[in-house]
């Protein structure tokens, strides 16, 4: 049997702290968190950062640093700094090397780095070893050398690899959520199916419970299956809770894809030990080949400024659509004809469809609405430039030359707000290896000392 | 005809990673189930989304009375043509869907 303890669903979010004592308490085999997930967007992949807080980060990162010295078991973070790009995952090593000095410890930290060159890329998608999932962008070696960052997602293999050096602490860059969950439960012979199944329902912590805001899970792997128990006092397991968390972020809840198979849960059994543990089998693990680890890789999309206006006057409210569709293409005219290059402007108007957009056929506006006004453009400068060009129209257009000149609320001076270079995700393909550790990277230190 | 969200216990959307947009009624009951399993017109959610029908994905779980949809999200997630990050506002649309 193994035991795999869950702080929480993801480093940062939090948990309670009773929850993860009580799980210490039970002698796990290993500690496994996950630390980040596309779902925040692709300027964490685009610029390898994270989107938690360092002070955050640490805070968490070292009390499970301390859990990990109590239980004399490895601890293994999956998917560092959010997006598990290099220097993520160079960004939670430093933090680790701290927590270290800070409390005098001695640890031998193993890294597995996920990060790909865009280069290898290329030639790889030459060799015919990148095949596209769907929906799959169009992409192109250009397209590969162009990604500011390229992560392949590690699964059970490369963990085990990191766990093989004995490491106290495992910190990898990009993985499956699951991956970290399963690596030592399949290493130690539990049933395939179950493990894969277990680690599903555990990656996000409590929250396939009846308390999610709890965190700490522990699951036992064995033989046949798997048993969840919710660390937090109150917290409950029930096949209900359990079995729903397979739709959770899931296009298919029955099947589950994995570096090297897929997962089928479709002849699962959920059963109720007692009121708040669940005991789950007949989950299957169908290998696959060959074998493929999905790719992830975003690029710069160019560069936004945003404006935003408060509309409150009847008339204009009445007459919103048609005043921002005349601002719209008054603006884009005078942008194109004194500063031209490749821009796009977008009006959205908060209040009315800002959410939904046209696919929102019951919006009802109300006494007030907002405009945003994105710029995206190729430059900088040039999304700036035609930010500053709206900005009359958005102070001082009137619906008609007949009328009086209008004046509309900003809220701040100056109204406009650079918002950087934006990034766009642009990889769902999967790459063919023959070994698993082919595009991965592991290295050991000791730190602390 | 009622709108969805007077049936159903909960509809939840999310992200099944960026390129995906999953949508999960949680139907409450045995009876909700069947009523919005057999009232609530696949195509419609299509036209909704304006998806794909093609590849549009339905599943009907009366084991968790729940009837989910999957289907290539709207705008590919963060792209400038994305309003919602996480997909979580596609579920309020779904709610006032009419069914039979």
């Amino acid at each position: 049997m193994v035991k795999v303890l869950i702080p929480s669903g993801a480093l940062g979010l939090g948990y309670d702290r009773d929850a993860l004592a009580r799980g210490i308490a039970e002698r796990p085999d290993i500690i496994a968190i996950d630390g980040g997930s596309t779902d925040s967007g692709p300027h964490y992949l685009g610029t390898g950062t994270s989107k938690y807080s360092r002070g955050s980060t640490k805070a968490e990162w070292a009390e499970l640093m301390a859990a990990q010295a109590e239980a004399g078991v490895p601890l293994v973070i999956g998917t560092a700094g959010t997006c598990g790009a290099d220097d993520a995952v160079d960004w939670l090593v430093d933090i680790t090397r701290e927590i270290a000095r800070e409390r005098g410890q001695t640890l031998k930290l193993a890294v597995l780095k996920s990060g790909q060159d865009g280069d290898a890329m290329a030639a790889a998608l030459e060799g015919g070893r990148i095949t596209p999932l769907a929906p799959a962008p169009e992409i192109s070696a250009d397209l590969l050398r162009d990604c500011t960052n390229i992560v392949a997602l590690a699964g059970a293999e490369q963990i085990q690899a990191a766990l093989d050096t004995g490491a106290d602490i495992v910190i990898a860059g990009r993985t499956t959520d699951t991956a970290i969950i399963s690596a030592l439960p399949l290493q130690r012979g539990c049933h395939a199916g179950g493990v894969w199944h277990g680690a599903k329902i555990g990656e996000c912590g409590a929250l396939a419970t009846t308390s999610p805001n709890t965190g700490t899970i522990l699951i036992e792997f064995d033989a046949e299956g798997f048993t969840i128990t919710p660390m937090g006092k109150d917290a409950r397991a029930t096949p209900r809770t359990v079995s729903a968390h397979m739709l959770y972020e899931n296009s298919d809840p029955y099947r589950l894809y994995e570096p090297g198979g897929y997962l089928d849960v479709t002849g699962a059994e959920y059963e109720a030990l007692d009121d708040r543990r669940v005991r789950v089998t007949g989950s299957e693990w169908v290998v696959t080949q060959p074998y493929t680890v999905k790719l992830e890789g975003a690029r710069r999309a160019g560069f936004q400024t945003v404006s935003l206006v408060f509309v409150r006057d009847p008339h204009y409210v009445e007459n919103i659509r048609a005043w921002v569709d005349d601002i719209h293409a008054k603006c884009i005219a005078k942008a194109k004809a004194r500063v031209g290059g490749d821009f796009q402007i977008e009006l959205r108007i908060i209040g009315a469809d800002a959410t939904l957009g046209p696919l929102d056929t019951n919006a009802k506006p109300g006494t007030e609405l907002g405009v945003m006004g994105i710029v995206t453009a190729e430059t900088e400068a040039l999304s700036r430039e035609v930010a500053k060009m709206l900005n009359p129209y958005l102070l001082h257009h009137p619906l008609t030359e007949q009328e009086e000149m209008p004046t509309f609320a900003f809220p701040f001076s100056p109204p406009e707000m650079p918002r950087g270079a934006v990034y766009e995700f642009c990889l769902n393909h999967v790459l063919a290896l023959d070994d698993p550790m082919d595009v991965f990277r592991l290295s050991i230190e000791e730190i602390g000392t | 005809m009622t709108a969805l969200k007077n049936i159903a216990d909960k509809v939840r959307s999310k992200n099944a990673g960026p390129f995906w947009l999953t949508l999960d009624v949680f139907c409450g009951t045995a009876e909700a189930f069947a009523r919005i399993s057999s009232g609530l017109d696949t195509g419609l959610v299509a036209d909704m989304f304006k998806a794909d029908p093609a590849t549009l994905k339905r599943f009907d779980m009366p084991e968790l009375n729940v009837v989910k949809f999957s289907m290539p999200r709207p705008a590919v997630q963060g792209t400038h043509a994305d309003r919602d990050m996480h997909g979580a506002s596609f579920a309020v649309l779904l709610g006032e869907i009419e069914i039979r």
